[in-house]
């Protein structure tokens, strides 16, 4: 697919990949747009995810959940099809606090892919400043996370079997 | 916060369901408080608007790692003697199996607390302690004590 199709269908449509799941919906993450291994969402300031009282500013919790949802979306734009991954670890640094009243945006970019494993940096930041973040992230994602065996081994598997066979033919 | 400030001056210990009822997103994710003495469990109570995948179903890997960071947040402001709470500097989230959709346990222990920083180590449990579903460690910024001063040794 081509990226500017691919952009659009994510601006159009995009959320339908995070609609169906029930703590985006409560937290009220959004997709805003995307492109082939980037990703870019956002998180409305509301008062329930508040984690520090006193300062009203929003709990590094819902950083860590932005941030692990824009990864995982952006690693999805970086594979050939969909494909089912689960992280392996996140880290956050966290730069300094969100501004109560302000959305959290966050842009994640899968940055490598090898054949079990994809790796990707987040940012998480107000408005349009993403040079002044909030926090960054790094994490590692696991591909095909919920099959016994990954496709793409399996299909190796039988090559390897097949090339044996062959061997075994031709002695 | 007022009522970590109270704990401190009366020299008792900090309510912790009163800490949690007073912060917003603990009580949003439905987080409570199980406390034997000294030794502080979180249960984070499952709901359905904690899931992440709903094709499994499992826990949002977000939820789970806020968390490990409000167990790391809670256990620093019981043992603390600051006023504030304390503030994440960074935390790494291992995801080692997907959280099922029941109650979620964690319990921190604080590797070392410095004077501004503590760096703490959390786990995460569902129904067997010995088989974690995540773990994490971090650094958090304490709260000066009060009547400490900027360049006080230390």
């Amino acid at each position: 697919m081509d990226e500017d199709k691919l952009t659009k269908m994510v601006e159009e449509s995009g959320n339908a990949l995070i609609q169906h799941v029930p703590h985006a919906r409560a937290i009220g993450l959004k997709i805003v747009t995307a492109k082939k291994s980037h990703a870019w969402l956002e998180v409305p300031y509301a008062p329930h995810l508040v984690g520090n009282p006193d300062t009203g500013v929003i709990h590094g919790g819902v950083i860590t959940t932005l941030l692990d949802n824009a990864s995982g979306v952006a690693v999805q734009l970086a594979l050939p099809e969909r494909s089912a991954i689960a992280t392996l670890d996140l880290r956050i640094d966290y730069m300094r606090p969100a501004e109560p009243g302000k959305t959290i945006k966050a842009h994640a970019h899968c940055y490598k892919v090898t054949q079990n494993v994809a790796f990707v940096r987040g940012t998480a930041y107000h408005d349009e400043n993403e040079d002044e973040p909030i926090a960054t992230s790094v994490g590692t994602f696991m591909l095909a996370a919920n099959r016994a065996t990954p496709v793409a081994m399996a299909a190796q598997m039988a090559k390897a079997l097949e090339a044996k066979d062959n061997k075994k033919g031709d002695a | 916060m007022d009522l970590l400030r109270k704990a401190r001056e009366e020299g008792g210990t900090v309510d912790l369901n009163a800490l949690i009822e007073a912060i917003p997103y603990a009580k949003f994710l439905g987080i409570t408080v199980d406390q034997k003495g000294t030794e502080i469990t979180t249960v984070l109570n499952f709901e359905e608007k904690l899931i992440g995948n709903p094709v499994l179903p499992a826990l949002h890997g977000g939820v789970i790692g806020a968390l490990l960071e409000m167990t790391a947040i809670i256990q620093l402001a019981y043992d603390a003697k600051g006023d504030a709470l304390p503030k994440p500097i960074d935390i790494t989230v291992d995801y080692l199996r997907s959280g099922r959709p029941i109650d979620t346990y964690a319990r921190a222990r604080v590797t070392k607390h410095g004077r501004r920083v503590a760096n703490v180590q959390v786990e995460a449990w569902q129904e067997d302690r010995m088989k974690p579903i995540a773990a994490a460690h971090g650094h958090f910024l304490l709260a000066p004590p009060p009547e400490s001063t900027q360049d006080a040794a230390g």
